[in-house]
């Protein structure tokens, strides 16, 4: 009989191998379901995983797309560390896309002149306190109510969505739009630098790496984020150093939803350049996934988002070049959750033949 | 001589490189009280866990009757009378003592049976037990005897208790042995797994000793010493402690009339608790755990910041209603019971789990001093002797009794003015207990005001100046350590400070 048997220590190993292969049987379950959808599973698998880095303008859409998951991922990377569960991040991106991009279209509809790397800082300013303030909303509910934060944070969503929708069509629906929800294209002085001439990458990229570093600085090296650390897998040993859990729940939700809204804004003011009800495709419900299979670590986040945006690129390539379905990429999200949360078993655990090991813990 | 109950030959089981059992040997006769000391660490428990099928041993021969057996799994070992009672309990606190112990049995059993054959069962070894109480109000003690008739139930040919009398009142722990011994006259083996010499050698017949994962002796506890059965132990004598006279200073914590609803009905609540330490003397809590220890503790330290300001008072301050960091500036420090979880995080190096309570290596920017914290936490592994490889190891890595080691040596190090301690050396080994004993008094001897909360009652006479005794929420007025004796801590620690001193309960009711 095979059985679980408990490890004496954590395995360090299983920590770095378990997204290993958890990707390994995300890429054999795709190759199964390609071939029973009658396509060549090496084809398949080449134009999902491969494909993507295969030609610059490739590459460089996977960089936008990263932007907004690296963003997303660090802040749920820190609220997860510290025990808050914030699952809206999606909502925050919406009302950080709705700041940046209504400045934006303010500056184009009043014919402000601005000049672009001048007008970046304002986009990071609004899509942040965008984002920030619908998060404070979910903190100041669960501070001052109780409220539970999982369902605030959802909720909030919701509410998000449904305040874009009424923006997109009422008020800021560009009058001469042949009526359809959107707003005006902001004009090109508004919208992010971008990086290469004729790529549409752009400078909000070198900002979520610049965010990366920061936030493994902030959460390695400065008292402060130890101190929000310790709230997750110890709330008993915060309460016992003083460490205030108001503190980290207000803390790591104003950071996260900043760095949500920051996405939001520069998804708005970037690619897309105008505001539509269809700015976010769930970038920040993308996050979560990112933050666990990167380790809730900030270059895992980095390494997680490229990951997720390869199939996010490759999903839109299978639609285009060997008719498949883009949902694949959802279905191979979830895989590699999946595959990854039932890998991380064999961290505190392993796999024993034969013999029942209940409670074989530490040898005392 | 009879063909032996329970034989074990060369039995050896490794956890990675830490190998718990090393060519072990252990025969139990029939009707025969014996017991397994050893240090923690020392691998009583994964011998126990091998007999009772949780463990499987990596080698070794397991005779029962003198048959050779091979028991895989604790149902197999109950299959052939073995019975287990395990130190920390697994009962469901919203079930009946009935209910609980029906979970277990066959439903075929109706539940009226259970509790009637509870009751005979209880009856037959003179344990008072109600089958329709909920477990919630049952004390620790009753809930031991919940285990025991759960295990008395199945007719056991050989009971395996482990470190039963950790949760016991000295009166209790009269009536457990009686029990045992009747037990044991009917023919039942039992496995008594202790670190207390002064019981072993009260109750038990043979006595096999444990050192590092080998057999270091089988003796006859009857016709051994103290000592020499501790020289067995841990290979030497613990050093003997030094005390000065007590001269206390000034008041440095004192709790007035401090009562508290409990937080859940699995708390307690505090009753108009009153105590003073003063500089210089270590003062002692006795009492059973779950006695509302764990509340004062919290309520001490700032954990639960909801006492009115005066009712806690640091050198005169009122500091009720502060933070526990607020606090611990202030120069009250605390070392909590559990280690893991509240007193150091598991997954932290033992250098960032300095962070919890010392400042030191964290500049005015808020940015950590990575060095300076190693360093801290390099000197702290020194001085106080902890086993670990560096700074860098997590706090999860640390045997218990290492661990404990370095938290308190974390609050030592932070040159407190007080220092409260809850079970500072529960489940530490022998030697490192010695130790935390001796960093007690020599702080004292510095003028630092201790409290120390603690079940072991040798400890406590070993190394306070006055003792209180906590029992059901409320704390007995204080003795001097020096004129107070075990009967009469132990006839407190029931709540029973205002009456008279009873006789001590009968005893002995062997036949062996």
């Amino acid at each position: 009989m095979i059985r679980l048997e408990a490890r004496p220590a954590p395995s360090r190993l299983m920590v770095l191998l378990s997204p290993v292969i958890a990707l390994a049987v995300t890429v054999a379950v795709a190759a199964i379901l390609f071939a029973s959808l009658g396509k060549d599973p090496a084809r398949g698998l080449y134009v999902f995983l491969l494909k993507p880095f295969s030609e610059v303008r490739l590459l460089s859409e996977l960089g936008l797309k990263a932007t907004p998951l690296i963003l997303c991922s660090l802040g749920l990377a820190l609220c997860y560390r510290s025990n808050v569960w914030n699952i809206g991040a999606e909502g925050q991106f919406l009302l950080g896309a709705i700041a940046g991009g209504g400045l934006a279209m303010w500056v184009t509809m009043n014919g402000v002149a601005v000049n672009r790397w001048g007008f970046f800082p304002f986009v990071v300013v609004a899509g942040a306190l965008g984002g920030a303030a619908w998060a404070a909303v979910v903190a100041f509910l669960k501070d001052r109510f109780h409220a539970n934060e999982i369902l605030v944070s959802l909720m909030l969503v919701y509410v998000a969505n449904l305040l874009l929708t009424w923006l997109m069509f009422g008020p800021w629906k560009d009058p001469k739009g042949w009526n359809f929800p959107q707003t005006v294209s902001f004009a090109a002085d508004t919208t992010i630098p971008r990086v290469f001439r004729g790529l549409r990458v752009n400078w909000g990229l070198a900002v979520a790496l610049a965010a990366a570093g920061l936030m493994w600085a902030f959460l390695f090296r400065t008292f402060r984020g130890l101190q929000l650390q310790v709230g997750g897998p110890a709330p008993a040993a915060a309460r016992y150093a003083g460490f205030s859990a108001r503190g980290a729940l207000w803390t790591t939700l104003l950071a996260s939803g900043g760095l949500a809204g920051l996405a939001g804004a520069f998804e708005a003011v970037g690619p897309m350049g105008q505001l539509t009800p269809h700015v976010s495709t769930g970038y920040g419900f993308t996050a979560i996934i990112v933050a666990f299979v990167g380790r809730l670590h900030p270059l895992g986040c980095i390494l997680a988002s490229v990951l997720l945006s390869t199939f996010l690129i490759g999903g839109e390539q299978a639609q285009s070049t060997i008719q498949m379905p883009s949902a694949l990429t959802g279905v191979f999200q979830g895989v590699l959750l999946l595959a990854m949360l039932a890998c991380d078993a064999f961290i505190l655990f392993r796999v024993r033949r034969g013999a029942v090991a209940l409670r074989a813990g530490r040898a005392s | 001589m009879s063909v032996p109950r329970l034989e074990l030959r060369h039995v050896t089981k490794r956890f990675g490189a830490v190998v718990a059992n090393d060519d072990v040997r252990l025969t139990v006769e029939p009707g025969q009280i014996h017991a397994v000391l050893g240090e923690n660490g020392a691998g009583k428990s994964t011998l126990m866990k091998v007999i009772y099928g949780a463990v499987h041993p990596d080698a070794g021969e397991f005779l029962w009757d003198g048959r050779p057996v091979q028991v895989d799994s604790p149902h197999q070992a109950r299959a052939l009378g073995i019975a287990m009672v395990f130190q920390h309990f697994s009962l469901f606190e919203t079930l009946t003592v009935a209910e609980n112990i029906w979970l277990g049995l066959s439903r075929e059993i109706p539940l009226a049976r259970v509790a009637a054959d509870i009751v005979r069962k209880a009856r037959e070894y003179g344990l008072e037990l109600d089958p329709a109480r909920t477990v919630y109000t049952l004390s620790v003690g009753e809930r031991q005897r919940v285990e025991i008739v759960r295990a008395l139930l199945g007719e056991p040919r050989l009971l395996i208790l482990d470190e039963p009398t950790s949760v016991l009142t000295p009166q209790a722990v009269e009536k457990l042995f009686v029990t045992l011994r009747q037990l044991a006259a009917t023919g039942c083996s039992i496995l008594y797994i202790s670190h207390k010499l002064d019981e072993i050698r009260s109750l038990c017949h043979q006595c096999t000793v444990l050192r590092n994962g080998r057999v270091a002796g089988i003796c006859d506890p009857t016709a051994e010493t103290t000592a020499s059965l501790s020289r067995l132990m841990i290979g030497a004598e613990p050093p003997r402690l030094v005390r000065r006279e007590h001269r206390p200073g000034n008041l440095a914590l004192q709790v007035r009339e401090l009562s508290l609803p409990r937080l859940d009905r699995f708390g307690v609540t505090l009753d108009r608790v009153s105590l003073e330490v003063h500089q210089g003397e270590v003062v002692g809590i006795a009492g059973v755990s779950g006695n509302g220890q764990a509340e004062l503790m919290a309520a001490i330290s700032g954990e639960d910041p909801r006492p009115e300001g005066e009712a806690v008072r640091l050198f005169g301050a009122p500091i009720g209603r502060l933070g526990a960091g607020a606090r611990r500036k202030l120069g009250l420090h605390y070392v909590p019971e559990e280690r893991l979880g509240r007193g150091a995080v598991p997954s932290l190096s033992l250098a960032h789990n300095l962070l919890l309570t010392r400042r030191e290596a964290v500049r005015r920017t808020g940015w950590i001093d990575v060095g300076k914290l190693a360093g801290q936490a390099r000197d702290i592994i020194g001085r106080f002797r902890v086993t670990a490889p560096g700074p860098r190891a997590v706090a999860r890595s640390l045997s218990g009794g290492n661990l404990q080691k370095y938290i308190v040596g974390r609050e030592i190090d932070a040159v407190p003015r007080v220092l409260v301690l809850a079970q500072p050396t529960w489940g530490v080994d022998v030697g490192a207990a010695a130790q935390i004993r001796g960093e007690l008094l020599s702080l004292r001897d510095t003028g630092c005001a201790v409290l120390l909360v603690s079940e072991e009652l040798d400890e406590l006479f070993e190394v306070t100046d006055r003792l209180y005794v906590m029992a059901r929420g409320r704390l007995s007025p204080p003795v001097p350590t020096a004129t107070a004796t075990v009967e009469q801590i132990g006839e407190w620690m029931s709540g029973l400070w205002t009456a008279p001193p009873a006789g001590t309960p009968a005893s002995s009711g062997a036949r062996t």
